[in-house]
């Protein structure tokens, strides 16, 4: 098991220095060059050299990518071109919004999931699977920001019952937070969970085929208890790997749905950023949203040992 | 009054009949075995049993199991029945077993289901069990999983759980059938051990008839859902009453009336391969280890002679039979065919692989389902420097098949409109059309029913009149190996532990291990 | 059910590729030219589906945004087959080499970086446009066929009849193209059609943050960026696009699956 975690932190740290390099590449050849673009077409040549001198662009590139590297390792990821202002401070006050939004999404999507996903297996080719699958094969299909922009006007604007747009910050309490989180989560979390329902079906469906389950019915459980206590587990091997691929699309959905409500989290720094050309706060959210991605893949990989013996010993 | 009494049973599926009429008994501390061929409908007459159907059956007649009638029992009824009065043990040890629950958990939710009692007292059970079918818990402990387990080890699991409760009636279904003859022999013996011990009823399903004439009180013949012969063993095998069952023990005991072998000149020579696998490295920082799968093994095989190769599943025949394709390179030693080797430098010889060919053992695996008849068999022209076309191209297609008893015509069909035999002639066809010198004959037989088992052999024979050529036949069968070659090798662990003449090696074996072999084989009786 | 929803699947998605090609010789209206004085109508005789806030014509913008979004995905999943196809095969002919642990952590690789943040990347590069949407989504689909490839191919290379064709002597890129290919076919149709349906869906999410298609090109997402401060006073404005794309997903969907249940022939075994 140790050997196992061992192994699959190695190859994390491989994908995140890969990953690093690429980013870092891409940010790269971008032409243009940040401190004339900063000081504007008027500045005196003397001026955006002394500027480039202080941003550190002067260095080769990899010593400057070693510089950004171990800055980030550090905790220190740059000044914004822009605002002037430590990056590290900035994605910080966002982080607070984009990761709870995310994590809010990913409970509601697996609290969904799981029982409409077990209840359509249970009841294969009944109504109750039918209508189950009928309402996910839509939920699929519903574009997850066009579906925020529907439950804002019928329960913001219409019924009153959450702000429209806005965050009021952790601050103002944990609960007022989370009620402003509430919609943009749901509208993140159900196209999610009902491609997280049908795996789960079509996984549990799978097991019920396998010999072990009919061994499990010879020894006298009911389907019920067969399903419960010998499938389930077996199906989530697969729905584990959807699971952490969903993490991935929650972020970077979370950045569109933020256009939406408007909340202060990483989306709108990137858009911003992007705009103004800031393009140490783009590659720092980018660098911070895919290893958020690798490390989460990371954990997907210790949890299927923690459910397959079978890979505990080997590998 | 009989333990399990099935009367007039009869069973469609989705409006198909699948069981027509069937009557059997089954008596408390006997053993009563159905057999039959694929498709005779003994597997769904044990599932009936359990009633464990496939949804969309129906069902009339009686099962009575002690005055119960399982057909007329409600579901809830069935699943406290089933573990507590009938229990079952399954074909394929490999998968029966869930694959991330502990053994003894498995054992012990047999018993908890069943019986008012505690976690710790259920596992206590479930240990004396596992001791009890020979998994001792100093080396088996109750937290071990499936896949750390050997096939019949799992079969021992299984057959733990079923008997957790001492169940009147033990189903068995091919139990021992995907076991290697040694573990089939020893997990028999438990079986037979615990019917007696437990005063319990056994129904076993098997469709090796050896197997039957061995080990069951009473047998009940079936074919195409019906019981055509039952009666005590001894009396149905002295005095058979049916043509089908006659010609079933026929098929069985076939031998094939094989031409004279011819002169020894060496044709392939196999002289000290080694073939190593890498295997995962046992901590982060040792080197990776191997896997010596074939180990010095030497053996020549002559023009025209039909050498068998006989061992137990993981004993390195397949590796060896990959090496000699040429599939796989080897990591020391030779192998020659007609003083040229088959591997050269990185790539296999072209032309020493076009004097052999190979028959694999799935009909269903063994040909690309998206390819016309004329396109599979043609396919080792592949190999030649100047592939017949057109006309001689139809012309050796059509020979080829009508060579194995099909038409011309099938040359235009697709594969799955044929069935498993068929399949297997085509298979030869393919490796005949460029007419090579050697044949492997990988397990070829070994997933046919016994008739057409008999008739895939006789075509063997009846090629090796027509055009001589020598083969290797690789099986796990002793009986066929025995009727169809002149010479046999017996491989273990890698090495080839013992070879000679076919009849001596099988009359007076040498090596310990080959005569455990021929010893834990069942045998048909001699009913001549 | 299968056939029901084939016909269904086919029908919707046959529809919208109509409703594309159409929109090269006809529209109803011209969408280049605004007409303030129509702003904003609800659907009625002469605009079917209503105008917008320019007093364009919606049903004329579905149509030509049909166009954008059928283009975006096809070239996207085009991309996506045509190097991850190939990555797939090679990796399962070479498997357990170098080659293969290369392919397989390049397509982790690009596995961690979502859709979206390509897109963001490749917008800081080169600024928005539907071709750079096209790349970001193409770049994604590659690891999801070349894992599939993979996947599909390693089960067939254990089978007999890819041993049968290499004792006779075929060439691993031959067995590929003869053997291995036709075999997955049905596969790589079914996993086409979902990628379609979710290029579909992230070209409009890029086009409503301002990634993908750029004025004057319509696109069903930039419909929706439009219509949002918009949409609680003429809902019109955002239910007729949204609809669009939930209709056309749904219609793909639903052909993807009834072909799944076609071609598979695990299903198809169990039907025989």
């Amino acid at each position: 098991m140790i050997r196992f975690a061992l192994r699959r932190l190695i190859s994390l740290t491989l994908s995140l220095i890969v990953a690093s390099i690429v980013i870092f590449a891409v940010i790269e050849i971008i032409p243009g060059d940040p401190a004339a673009f900063m000081l504007g077409v008027n500045a005196r040549p003397d001026t955006v050299a002394a500027l480039r001198e202080e941003l550190g662009l002067t260095a080769s590139a990899p010593a400057r990518y070693l510089a950004w590297v171990t800055g980030m390792l550090t905790g220190d990821f740059g000044t914004s071109y822009t605002y002037k202002t430590p990056v590290a401070g900035m994605i910080a006050d966002r982080i607070w919004v984009s990761f709870p939004l995310a994590i809010y999404a990913l409970i509601l999507s697996t609290l969904i999931a799981f029982p409409a996903g077990i209840y359509a297996a249970a009841r294969r080719g009944r109504l109750g699977d039918v209508s189950v699958m009928a309402a996910t094969q839509l939920g699929v299909a519903v574009p997850n920001f066009w579906f925020a922009m529907i439950i804002v006007s019928i329960f913001s604007l219409k019924l009153g019952w959450f702000n429209a747009i806005g965050f009021p910050g952790w601050d103002a309490g944990f609960w007022p937070a989370i009620k402003a989180l509430t919609l943009p989560a749901i509208a993140l979390a159900l196209p999610q969970a009902a491609i997280l329902a049908r795996v789960m079906r079509s996984s549990l469906l799978d097991m019920l085929n396998e010999d072990f389950m009919r061994t499990a019915r010879a020894k006298g459980l009911s389907r019920r208890q067969a399903l419960w206590r010998h499938a389930v587990r077996n199906a989530m091997i697969p729905v584990l790997t959807i699971l952490g691929l969903q993490f991935a699309f929650l972020l970077a959905g979370g950045i569109i749905i933020e256009q939406v409500f408007y909340l202060p989290g990483l989306g709108r720094l990137i858009f911003q950023s992007i705009q103004a050309r800031d393009l140490i706060v783009v590659e720092s959210v980018v660098m911070l949203l895919v290893f958020t991605v690798i490390v989460v893949n990371f954990a997907v990989d210790i949890a299927y040992a923690a459910v397959d013996p079978r890979l505990r010993g080997r590998r | 009054m009989s333990l399990l009494t099935i009367r007039d049973l009869q069973l469609s599926i989705h409006g198909t009949p699948i069981l027509r009429d069937v009557d059997l008994t089954v008596e408390a501390g006997k053993i009563t075995a159905i057999t039959g061929e694929s498709g005779s409908g003994k597997s769904l007459t044990a599932l009936t049993v359990m009633g464990l159907l496939p949804t969309g059956s129906e069902t009339a007649g009686t099962v009575a199991l002690d005055k119960v009638d399982v057909l007329k029992a409600s579901e809830p009824e069935l699943c406290a029945m089933r573990g507590n009065d009938m229990a079952m043990v399954f074909q394929e040890p490999m998968t029966a077993l869930n694959p991330v629950q502990c053994i003894g958990d498995q054992v012990a939710e047999a018993i908890l289901i069943h019986t008012k009692t505690t976690r710790a007292k259920a596992r206590s059970r479930a240990a004396a069990m596992l001791e009890r079918v020979g998994l001792p818990n100093d080396r088996f402990p109750l937290s071990r999983y499936p896949h750390e387990l050997s096939g019949g080890q799992r079969q021992r699991v299984v057959i733990a759980m079923a008997i957790a409760l001492r169940p009147k009636l033990l189903i068995a279904d091919e139990p021992t059938t995907a076991l290697d003859v040694t573990t089939q022999a020893k997990i028999l013996t438990l079986l037979k051990e615990l019917v007696s011990e437990f005063d319990m009823g056994l129904l076993m399903i098997t469709h090796d008839l050896a197997v039957v004439a061995d080990f069951a009180d009473e047998i009940v013949v079936m074919q195409k859902g019906d019981v055509v012969e039952a009666g005590p063993t001894g009396e149905v095998l002295q005095n058979m009453q049916h043509p089908y069952t006659r010609s079933l023990f026929a098929a069985s005991g076939h031998q094939v009336d094989l031409p004279d072998a011819m002169g020894a000149e060496p044709l392939l020579r196999v002289t000290n391969v080694m073939r190593d696998y890498p295997v995962p490295r046992k901590s982060l920082f040792s080197p990776p280890g191997v896997f010596r799968a074939v180990d010095d093994v030497s053996f020549d095989l002559g023009v025209g002679e039909r050498v068998g190769l006989v061992g137990e599943s993981g004993c390195g025949k397949s590796t060896l039979t990959k090496a000699i394709l040429g599939l796989d390179p080897i990591q020391g030693g030779s192998i020659t065919m007609g003083g040229a080797p088959v591997y050269t430098g990185k790539a296999p010889n072209r032309a020493v692989r076009r004097r052999m060919q190979v028959v694999f053992q799935d009909p269903y695996g063994s040909f690309n389902p998206r390819h016309r008849v004329d396109r599979l068999i043609s396919e080792p022209f592949h190999l030649l420097d100047t592939p017949p076309l057109g006309e001689a191209r139809q012309h050796a297609i059509a020979t080829a098949l009508e060579d194995v008893g099909l038409a011309a015509d099938d040359a235009l069909k697709y594969i799955h409109e044929f069935s498993g035999g068929q399949r297997q002639r085509i298979a030869i066809a393919r490796a005949l059309i460029t007419e090579p010198d050697l044949i492997v004959f990988d397990e070829a037989v070994s997933a046919l029913d016994v008739s057409v088992r008999a008739q895939v052999l006789d075509l063997l024979a009846e090629l090796c009149r027509k055009r001589p050529f020598s083969y290797l036949f690789i099986s796990h069968d002793l009986s066929v190996v025995r009727s169809v070659t002149d010479r046999v090798l017996v491989m273990k662990s890698g090495q080839i532990v013992e070879q000679g003449d076919t009849e001596t090696v099988f009359t007076s074996p040498q090596h310990p291990y080959t005569q455990t072999l021929l010893a834990a084989a069942p045998v048909l009786p001699d009913l001549t | 059910m299968g056939n029901r929803g084939l016909i269904f699947g086919a029908g919707l998605s046959a529809v919208f590729v109509l409703l594309a090609a159409v929109s090269f010789v006809w529209t109803p209206y011209q969408i280049e030219t605004f007409d303030i004085a129509e702003k904003l109508q609800a659907p009625n005789g002469t605009h079917w589906l209503g105008t917008d806030h320019f007093g364009r014509d919606i049903l004329s913008m579905i149509m030509l945004g049909a166009r954008t979004s059928i283009a975006v995905a096809i070239v996207a999943v085009g991309i996506g087959i045509a190097l991850g196809v190939p990555l797939g095969l090679w990796a399962a002919a070479r498997k357990g080499s170098l080659l293969d642990e290369v392919i397989m952590r390049g397509n982790d690789l690009i596995f961690a970086f979502p859709s979206l943040v390509i897109a963001i990347l490749i917008t800081a590069i080169f600024g928005p446009s539907a071709v750079n949407a096209i790349i970001a989504i193409g770049i994604f689909n590659i690891p999801v066929f070349a894992r599939l490839t993979r996947g599909a191919a390693l089960s067939l290379w254990e089978r007999d009849f890819i041993l049968s064709a290499r004792v006779c002597g075929k060439s691993a890129l031959r067995i590929s193209w003869e053997h291995i290919l036709p075999n997955i076919l049905n596969l790589l149709i079914v996993q086409g059609t979902i990628q379609f349906s979710l290029g579909i869906l992230a070209e409009a999410a890029l086009s409503y943050v301002g990634l993908g298609a750029q004025p004057p090109t319509a696109s069903w997402g930039r419909m929706l960026a439009d219509a949002q401060t918009l949409a609680s006073l003429y809902p019109h404005v955002a239910l007729v696009p949204g609809v669009t794309i939930v209709l056309a997903v749904l219609g793909l969907n639903l052909l993807g699956d009834a072909l799944r249940d076609r071609l598979d022939p695990r299903l198809r075994g169990r039907q025989t």
